[in-house]
């Protein structure tokens, strides 16, 4: 069985990056195939690398403040590069009320501060369960 | 009393009482503690040499003879979010309200030399801090401030030098001259390789734009701290307090010896760079690290760098409580969290002090939050008595014997970092970021798996939680309101002008022309920051980071 591979990417110029960093890690501890982005993404760019390496999931991690335009911004590309499957989840600073409203637009789960990693994999692994 | 007879009292004492399991026990970077300190844990303590007294060297005790009863510390509370205007409105309310410096916190477009309307600032602008584009956004963020009577710091590090150009014309347009500008730009660009991440150019043309500016600010703005090198980043990303401290101090003694190397006199321009660091969650362990930090920066200063002036010695400092150390799940409790940071800033003789606002992991502060975080400042400095009597807790074994352990962990760093070529080639090697990226996950684990509590998070938690907090939304408006004045200036300045202005910066980026001359005549034009740093970047390039966890 092919092991759950997973994106987890910087959107946009937000460098608070010690969260991507340690969710990568627990997700590959866990098991998972990680590839992490690497700072200053721009949803394109996001988009095309989730496609090219045949990701099932895409984590965005945003301190930014910017979540409402970048986490449609992916899901719109995936969709239109023929990729609405991939499911986009993600964590960072983000209010309660943006998180219903993306929950809304179909967006997966959204972690905030104070999130233990196993709850995050629990999470895919719920998701996937026939790949865990 | 010999310090051998009270070593063996201690072994016999301790062997008596149960001590609890040693890995229980430790400062929150992983620095085991024992039970109880006595003289035998500081055998070699000299006072003189150790401490001293406070205004002298080596300044363990304070950087001032009388410290807080000459002058209380600078409250400075960062902020900056929406427009320049929306900005402006919260600094008037913060200073009518009792702070005493100010400090800008600028949007990520900013941070980066970008301008409002570049494409990558979609969704950015105002959100993370104020937006300022140009001249015309600096005199806005400042009217009505004189700002020949404040202080203020920018937390501004890639284009520092464009911001405090912009900053310099606006005082011009008010009527004050450069040399009366006291404030702080914090220019520190190696902390932003190693953990901030927001840097414009590779690391050697921007050590040549800092020297610019040390020599620039020597001249003419004399009272200005040109650096404000920074352990908070770096603490932020994850760092242990030794980390913090070790990084911060080499990446100090790397610009000193770029000044040197540029034939600057190091009494020339040491006494205008400052510090920056994080007060974190365990209270001793922190004011040991602010003790420890004066002590090393005296003695590398005037033993290895021969800065003769004691004013090149002092390790003067502001102080952030921790943001990371805040939780999302009962957010009032993180007024408690801060004040405990702010007392051990306060004890560890800070200069100047920001204390975060309870609703910080939600989003930027309300108005009533950054309120109680700023009357906390004001409840240590005028209700605690903690201001009476200088380093109180200077010759406690405990905080003694930790300050010398920072101190010697710092030392394993410098002769670390040392063997890899120096601080530059270390962070071209990836090494400050994998230990710090280590002690991160190191610390995340011991939550996850309960061994380090987090009060709300891991333990005590409320079911069924609600946000009962309000929380500041930024306009989406801001965006675009920000945009249009944008195209409104290019439009009605004089464009000849500003590209005339760009290509002489370029010239002197080409050659070795101080910068800052051809920065102020393209500010003056009205030139935008996206434009001057795009000039830059067309001769200096750009950098980055290749991506690894």
């Amino acid at each position: 069985m092919k092991k759950l591979r997973i994106l987890i990417a910087k959107p946009g110029l937000d460098g608070h990056d010690r969260g991507a960093k340690v969710v990568a890690r627990a997700l590959r501890d866990a098991g998972f195939e990680v590839i992490y982005t690497g700072l200053h993404q721009t949803p394109e760019m996001i988009a095309e690398a989730a496609i090219q390496e045949d990701v099932d999931a895409v984590g965005l991690s945003i301190l930014s403040g910017a979540h409402m335009t970048l986490f449609p911004e992916v899901m719109r590309l995936l969709k239109e590069k023929g990729a609405p499957d991939i499911l986009v989840f993600g964590g960072g600073i983000i209010p309660k009320e943006d998180m219903e409203e993306l929950y809304k637009i179909g967006c997966g789960r959204l972690f905030g501060p104070g999130t233990p990693t196993p709850e995050i994999i629990d999470y895919l692994k719920e998701k996937f369960p026939d790949r865990c | 009393m010999t310090i051998d007879r009270i070593s063996e009292e201690q072994k016999r004492w301790q062997n008596l009482v149960n001590q609890g399991k040693p890995d229980q026990f430790t400062t929150v970077s992983g620095i085991p503690v024992q039970i109880i300190y006595t003289p035998a844990d500081i055998p070699d303590f000299d006072y003189l040499r150790d401490l001293g007294f406070p205004g002298e060297y080596p300044y363990t005790r304070g950087i001032r003879h009388n410290m807080y009863r000459g002058r209380i510390w600078t409250m400075r509370q960062f902020s900056g979010f929406g427009t320049a205007q929306d900005t402006n409105a919260r600094y008037k309310f913060l200073l009518a309200h009792g702070e005493t410096g100010l400090s800008v916190a600028f949007d990520f477009p900013t941070l980066y030399g970008r301008d409002s309307d570049d494409s990558m600032s979609k969704g950015e602008v105002g959100k993370c801090g104020v937006a300022v584009s140009s001249l015309e956004d600096m005199e806005t963020l400042f009217e009505g401030i004189p700002l020949g009577e404040v202080s203020t710091s920018m937390t501004i590090n890639g284009p520092a030098a464009v911001l405090w150009a912009f900053y310099i014309v606006t005082a011009e347009k008010q009527g004050v001259p450069s040399e009366k500008l006291r404030g702080t730009i914090q220019n520190d660009i190696l902390k932003e390789y190693i953990a901030q991440k927001s840097w414009l150019f590779p690391p050697e043309p921007s050590l040549r734009i800092i020297t610019d500016i040390m020599a620039f600010g020597a001249k003419h703005v004399p009272k200005w701290n040109t650096i404000s090198i920074s352990g908070y980043h770096i603490r932020e990303a994850g760092s242990t307090a030794a980390q913090e401290l070790a990084f911060t101090l080499k990446d100090g003694m790397t610009y000193v010896e770029a000044g040197i190397k540029a034939g600057l006199d190091v009494d020339t321009f040491a006494p205008r760079l400052s510090f920056f660091f994080n007060s974190h969650l365990d209270f001793f362990e922190e004011i040991a690290k602010f003790r420890a930090a004066r002590r090393i920066w005296a003695r590398e200063m005037r033993n290895t760098y021969h800065a003769k002036k004691p004013e090149s010695w002092l390790l003067r400092f502001h102080t952030q409580t921790a943001g990371c150390t805040l939780t999302a799940q009962q957010p009032e409790n993180n007024i408690v969290r801060t004040a405990f940071q702010a007392l051990a800033a306060v004890l560890g003789g800070t200069q100047s002090l920001h204390t975060n606002s309870m609703d910080e992991t939600w989003a930027l502060p309300t108005e009533k939050a950054v309120l109680i975080a700023l009357r906390t400042q004001q409840l240590i400095a005028e209700e605690a008595g903690v201001v009476n009597c200088i380093d109180p807790l200077g010759g406690s074994y405990y905080v003694e014997a930790l300050t010398n352990k920072l101190e010697e962990q710092a030392y394993e760093y410098f002769q670390k970092i040392d063997a890899l070529g120096g601080m530059v080639k270390a962070i071209e090697q990836g090494y400050p970021q994998r230990e710090i990226a280590e002690a991160a996950y190191r610390y995340q684990r011991a939550v996850d798996e309960g061994r380090r509590v987090v009060v709300g998070v891991n333990k005590y938690l409320l079911e069924g939680e609600k946000l009962e907090i309000p929380i500041l939304k930024i306009d989406p408006r801001v965006e675009q309101e920000q945009c249009e004045r944008l195209r409104r200036l290019r439009q009605r300045r004089d464009n000849a002008r500003v590209h005339r202005a760009l290509d002489d910066l370029k010239s002197a980026c080409a050659g070795k022309d101080n910068v800052m001359y051809p920065i102020l005549a393209a500010v003056r034009a009205y030139a935008t920051l996206g434009e001057i740093c795009g000039a830059m970047k067309e001769v200096f390039g750009t950098y980055a980071e290749p991506p690894m966890f």
